[in-house]
């Protein structure tokens, strides 16, 4: 037992659940706090927007799989960080978010800077916690922890008051606790499993649907050893992008709203689907009632309460995907399952696969997305980590970037987040400093997180921001095009700013590209920099992303380029 | 739609009523009525809520309440093995001088109790099931009712059931 200050109790207990850096932005009632980063051995990276700093820590926390830490002072700050704990939850990404808070005498009297953030959190945070005494503070981080990466992962918000960070208490630093309401583990369920082969067995047109959950809990190896020894093509949700290799034979890629043409189609003509940690978001799966119509649905999820949510299950297998996928290989490798024969569907789905990438057609300029992600994919190192804003150029990344090394695809996938991709992408790199870390963005995007380019600089965190600019916000641009009789209104961004000059402005690599050479050229001096490089690409403002299925109608109902 | 009752064992600790009803707001589901006392344990309190929706919907409410860290143990009552009584009290208008007398009765008849009689109107108080006291309003309702307290209902599961 030792007598110290709440806020050292902070830190020290963040020390002791291995925390190297904390991403924020201090004010008046978290000083006590970051009065702590002179006496302790972790490293702060200071934000210019509260909303970059949870960014920041969803991407480490995504990447690294422990928690990403952000902290932002109490009232503005503590709400600018909202958006970004939203984000985290949304994709169930792990995230310890830590706002200073008025002292506790002054909670409810309106005081300045006073925002009730644990109300307006709660329905975006796995957990909140409000320690009012110093001394609740260590087991508050270490039950923090626990509940962010256990589980599904997701953020928890820690709102210390500034007298309870000052004052002193005799502390304990306890090892054993207890959270009698949070039972995120369940013995693996080897009885649906054995019911799950069964089915995939009769099937005879199966499709394993792989999502975020198995990029969460690093499935990747099972997934492709079921996915082989069943000879079962993969699609993806969106977020389970890149889960399996999308240069494997039997990958299809990302099916949804704008997802790749086979996937869809052969999503949509399958009897049963092996459904790995997804929630079936309507994004993926289009109208609920007509995705589950004449579908077999066997349900892998660490969420009891997604069982059923959207879809109606055959048969549910609760409990870790990466567990129960373990047993399912385990048992085909018992029973000596390995199907080696050619059916008339898979044969189909080579076909459809073909077709599609005969004839999908592409837009017909040189600096066409298609091109242009290709081009990225092609110099890229295969291990190389991709975040994405959101819009257009987040969907072309779907649909043109094939994942290689599963588990290096990250994107806001569930809220939707703008300005998420650029932070993120700073978070990611400081998780891995080793390899290329890649912002897939678009000018809409950017520009919203855009001065987190400060803390790239600053900081040293070379990222490249790979900026496909239609001086448009392309996407809804896109739906105004198609459902709004093309009446333009407030897409416009104009030629401004000129990210060249921008980046340049920070001190950071500002390079234009507008030609397939000059586009080459760059993305090699970016890979060769030790300085965070925007890649400005001017494309055509009027490409659209095809396919595109209209939301409330159903996957085989895609618009495609005329 | 079916009516479900809802028993809930929370961490007896504040803010946790907040975080369960905006549960039901957020997720779309309906809280018929709501009612919260501390157990035999003071560090748990059971929330007894009633609710509607159809079968899915119901599996989804308690799927999402137990999934919630602050809540110990989420069960649906069956209706048959469970005993569940709201308390009610009822202010009604004494218009003609049989009135009273014939609130009285009807009183009587419900097991409920008669308080506060008045020149121009008199209190009921019925502890009963929410069918019950939904059959006492609407015969109640002739002589004038000027205002409804409830409490919710309590419920709990009968032993060995």
């Amino acid at each position: 037992m030792e007598t110290m200050t709440g806020a050292k109790a902070l830190m020290t207990a963040m020390e002791k659940e291995g925390v190297k850096q904390v991403f924020g932005l201090p004010g008046g009632a978290n000083l006590p706090m970051y009065d702590e980063f002179a006496r302790c051995n972790i490293r702060h990276i200071l934000v210019r927007h509260e909303q970059s700093a949870a960014h920041m820590a969803d991407g480490f926390g995504r990447v690294s799989r422990k928690p990403g830490v952000c902290f932002a002072t109490s009232g503005p700050g503590a709400t600018n960080i909202l958006t970004g704990i939203a984000t985290a939850q949304a994709d169930s990404a792990p995230m310890i978010a830590v706002t200073g808070q008025v002292p506790v005498a002054m909670i409810g009297r309106d005081a300045f800077q006073e925002s009730d953030i644990i109300g307006m959190a709660n329905p975006v945070v796995k957990y909140a916690f409000q320690p009012r005494k110093a001394e609740e503070i260590p087991e508050v981080v270490k039950k923090g922890f626990f509940i962010a990466e256990t589980g599904r992962p997701g953020p928890v918000l820690i709102d210390i008051p500034k007298d309870v960070q000052q004052n002193e208490a005799e502390m304990i630093f306890p090892d054993e606790f207890k959270i009698r309401g949070y039972h995120p583990w369940t013995d693996p369920d080897i009885v649906n499993v054995e019911k799950a082969i069964d089915m995939l067995l009769q099937a005879q047109k199966p499709v394993i649907l792989a999502g975020g959950g198995t990029i969460i809990s690093s499935a990747f190896a099972e997934l492709q050893a079921i996915s082989e020894l069943l000879m079962i093509p993969v699609v993806t949700t969106f977020k389970g992008k890149g889960s399996f290799p999308e240069t494997h034979p039997l990958s299809l890629g990302p099916i949804g709203m704008h997802g790749h043409a086979e996937a869809n189609k052969v999503m949509s003509e399958a009897d049963c689907v092996l459904a790995i940690g997804t929630r079936f978001s309507d994004r993926s799966v289009g109208t609920f009632e007509a995705f589950e119509k004449k579908l077999k649905i066997i349900h892998m999820d660490v969420d009891p309460a997604e069982i059923g949510k959207n879809q109606t299950t055959n048969i549910a297998v609760v409990g870790d995907v990466r567990a129960s996928l373990r047993i399912m290989v385990k048992m085909l490798m018992q029973k000596a399952i390995k199907n080696t024969q050619e059916t008339p569907w898979l044969k189909h789905v080579k076909e459809t696969k073909e077709y599609w990438k005969e004839n999908l057609k592409l837009h017909p300029g040189e600096m066409g997305a298609a091109k242009i992600l290709r081009k990225l994919r092609e110099l890229l190192p295969a291990e190389s980590i991709i975040t994405t804003e959101v819009g257009q150029h987040q969907m072309w990344a779907s649909l043109f970037y094939d994942v290689i090394q599963p588990g290096t695809f990250f994107s806001s996938t569930g809220l939707g987040t703008m300005g998420w991709g650029f932070p993120a992408a700073i978070g990611a790199k400081v998780a891995r400093p080793d390899i290329p870390v890649v912002d897939i963005a678009g000018d809409g995007s950017f520009s919203m997180t855009e001065n987190s380019l400060a803390t790239a600089v600053l900081e040293d965190i070379p990222v490249i921001v790979f900026l496909l600019n239609n001086f448009t916000l392309g996407m809804v641009a896109q739906w105004q095009r198609t459902f709004y009789d093309r009446r333009m209104i407030g897409v416009d961004q104009g030629k401004c700013p000129d990210y060249v000059k921008l980046a340049e402005s920070y001190g950071a690599q500002g390079i234009r590209a507008q030609s397939m050479d000059e586009l080459d050229k760059a993305i090699k001096t970016a890979l060769n920099s030790d300085v965070a490089t925007v890649i400005d690409i001017p494309i055509d403002p009027e490409e659209d992303v095809l396919p595109f299925v209209a939301p409330g109608t159903s996957l085989s109902d895609m618009i495609l380029p005329s | 739609m079916m009516w479900a009752i809802l028993s809930i064992l929370v961490e007896n600790k504040p803010g946790i009523l907040f975080k369960v009803t905006h549960l039901f707001r957020s997720r779309n589901f309906n809280i018929d009525s709501i009612s919260v006392g501390v157990t035999e344990n003071p560090e748990y309190s059971k929330m007894t809520i009633t609710t509607y929706g159809d079968e899915k919907q119901i599996a989804q409410i308690v799927k999402q309440l137990d999934k919630m860290i602050d809540t110990v143990e989420v069960k649906q009552l069956d209706e048959q093995k469970t005993v569940y009584r709201e308390l009610s009290i009822f202010k009604i208008k004494l218009s003609n001088a049989s009135d009273s007398m014939e609130i009285n009765k009807l009183a009587n008849a419900y097991g409920a109790k008669v308080h506060d009689v008045r020149k121009d109107s008199i209190m009921v108080e019925l502890t009963a099931t929410p069918d019950q006291i939904k059959a006492f309003e609407e015969l109640a309702a002739p002589f004038g009712i000027i205002d409804i307290a409830r409490t919710g209902v309590a419920a709990l599961q009968r032993s060995g059931s």
